[in-house]
């Protein structure tokens, strides 16, 4: 069965259509990648399946292992196994990176098998695991003070501790140096370990190459899915000399 | 239980460590109502608290060049749940001393009951001050709270003051701080009070940066549920060359709480700089969804954001 179904979702906001009916599916331990340019709307679909304020007015349905999740809220689609990490994480005051990942592990799923309990990381091997120090950071608060590296680093942390059934990665190697961009993808590896299914989206062929599938989105149109390098050289051949013109985003009154 | 065990058990309650007034290292003062129910020196510092009809009015020397190691601990009550409290202070830090303090003024019973605080702080050349403080004001809204503090901040001096109002409501509050800075000196006021029912939290903080390279960060943190009202005045004035200065407030409000926040920079000098920042408004809704999406609910998010903008 499918981790994640999504079945003609279309997005529009006053005169803009930002998604098209946009139908996606990931299985298993499978990596889906989301590429397309700026503005593609990759960021809204990602709202869209986390039921965000602002992102509710779709049409279209979206499955969770195969249960209708669309009218829930936010909470309840955490609790029923999906996350996400923002492109840019939110920043917090006065709650420590302690505190914060925390919550995840208060909140993880279960993923006992046939009676046998699949390692659970403390919250110090989940920041080792993002090349952060516990004893530098665990104090130090998820607010302006962190780097934006860091922070992104930090939401990582968070979502392995959490371990969902599927995660949606924003942009999970944007603002992240190169040496911990490997960190990155032993992080997507444990995740398919465990089945956990990731959308990811992406603007790097690195990135990318670690994805067993790829959609291309551009102007919230899905125009191609096939092999990350089916979809990536369809976009450099094709989609740059402008799908807007195709597509216009504007829609008629 | 006598009077002063009465006072160490809403002094603990309200978060404090009475263990403290046992030990001979740690100097305290401990005053209910207008009673001295205990005073504690250690070398250097001068404490003369004299009993008035309401209150207390004390005097407080740190000597020149003495190192307070440990903080003061000084804890201002009223246990009935009428009274009134008015404390007189004054203190002096003369050159090159320091001394932190931390203080509890605690009303766990209070119906009506009004603490006025009025203070003069004197800091000498080089010296240090740093003030906490933290209040506990009970459950019935039944507490008047009014705190003014003039700072006279000597060269190369710093003062460090934090009003802590963490949970319980806040009654009426109404805090006057006024710094003024010789050069080189550093301030920084912060004040984070939660407030719920019909509390009034007024909050003045004010600095003036006379010196040159003189410093000042007033910080305010304020949270509102209910039919709560916040109202926040911060005043910088820099007057000095190579002065700068930052203005800081957050309020959050909650159903029907309104919230004001007047920053006021007033820059007389070419060389030096204030910069504000003030958000005003309900719940960060980005926040709110990234610990949502963690699996909080809606009211566990807010309590955590809350929480940690008041305690963090
Ligand atoms: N609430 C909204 N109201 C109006 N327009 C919106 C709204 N949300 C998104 N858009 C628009 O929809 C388009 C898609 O935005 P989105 O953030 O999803 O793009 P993206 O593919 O994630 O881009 P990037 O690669 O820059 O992150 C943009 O043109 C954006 O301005
Ligand atoms: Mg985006």
């Amino acid at each position: 069965m499918e981790l994640l179904k999504i079945e003609d979702v279309s997005l529009k906001k006053g005169n803009a259509q930002i998604l098209n009916k946009v139908n996606l599916s990931l299985g298993m331990g499978e990596v889906h990648a989301v590429i397309g340019p700026n503005g593609a709307g990759k960021s809204s679909l990602s709202y869209v399946l986390m039921g965000l304020e602002g992102y509710n007015d779709h049409e279209g349905r979206i499955y969770l292992e195969g249960k209708d999740i669309t009218g829930y809220s936010v909470t309840e689609r955490a609790k029923a196994g999906l996350t996400m990490g923002w492109q840019e994480p939110a920043r917090f005051e006065g709650i420590s990176v302690e505190q914060y990942l925390g919550i995840s592990l208060k909140n993880a799923q279960d993923y006992s098998r046939n009676g046998r309990k699949i390692l659970q990381h403390t919250v110090s091997e989940a920041l080792e695991k993002v090349a952060l120090s516990p004893q530098k950071y665990l104090k130090r608060s998820v607010d302006k003070s962190l780097s934006g590296g860091e922070r992104k680093r930090v939401e990582l942390a968070s979502i392995l501790l959490m371990r969902p059934r599927v995660v949606i990665l924003d942009e999970p190697d944007s603002g992240i140096d190169t040496l911990a961009i490997e960190k990155i993808f032993e992080i997507i590896e444990e995740f398919k370990q465990l089945g956990i299914g990731i959308l990811l989206i992406t603007h790097s062929n690195k990135i990318l190459s670690i994805a067993d599938r790829a959609s291309l989105l551009c102007s919230g149109h899905i125009i191609k899915t096939g092999s990350p390098s089916e979809a990536a050289d369809y976009y450099t051949d094709q989609c740059l000399s402008c799908i807007d013109e195709r597509y216009p985003r504007e829609v008629a009154e | 239980m006598n009077h002063f065990e009465q006072m160490a058990k809403v002094y603990a309650d309200a978060g404090g460590q009475p263990e403290v007034f046992k030990d001979s290292d740690v100097a305290h003062l401990v005053i209910s109502g207008n009673k001295v129910l205990g005073a504690h020196l250690v070398p250097g510092l001068r404490v003369d608290p004299r009993e008035t009809k309401d209150g207390v009015a004390v005097k407080i020397v740190v000597e020149e060049g003495v190192k307070i190691a440990r903080p003061i601990h000084m804890c201002f009550g009223v246990v009935p749940e009428e009274g009134l409290q008015k404390i007189d202070m004054h203190v002096e830090v003369l050159d090159g001393a320091s001394a932190s303090v931390s203080a509890h003024c605690v009303f766990p019973n209070a119906v009506k009951v009004t603490h006025i605080m009025d203070a003069e702080i004197i800091l000498g050349k080089g010296a240090e001050y740093k003030y906490n403080e933290t209040h506990f004001h009970g459950m019935n809204g039944g507490v008047k709270v009014v705190p003014k503090t003039k700072i006279i901040m000597g060269e190369y001096s710093y003062f460090y003051t934090e009003f802590n109002l963490p949970r319980g409501r806040a009654g009426y509050v109404d805090i006057d701080y006024d710094a003024e800075l010789d050069a080189h000196a550093t301030v920084e006021m912060i004040t984070k009070v939660n407030g719920y029912g019909d509390d009034l939290i007024k909050i003045r903080e004010a600095g003036t940066l006379k010196g040159e390279n003189s410093r000042g960060v007033l910080k305010s943190r304020i949270a509102l549920k209910g039919n709560a009202v916040g109202d926040v005045y911060n005043e910088m004035i820099a007057l000095g060359a190579k002065s700068r200065g930052h203005v800081d407030c957050t309020e959050i409000i909650m159903e029907n709480a309104r919230a004001k926040a007047v920053p006021v920079v007033d820059v007389r000098h070419p060389e030096a700089q204030v910069t504000h920042e003030a958000a005003i408004g309900g719940v960060n809704r980005t926040q709110l969804e990234t610990l949502m999406a963690r699996g909080l609910d809606e009211e566990e998010a807010t309590e955590m954001i809350v929480q940690g903008l008041l305690q963090g």
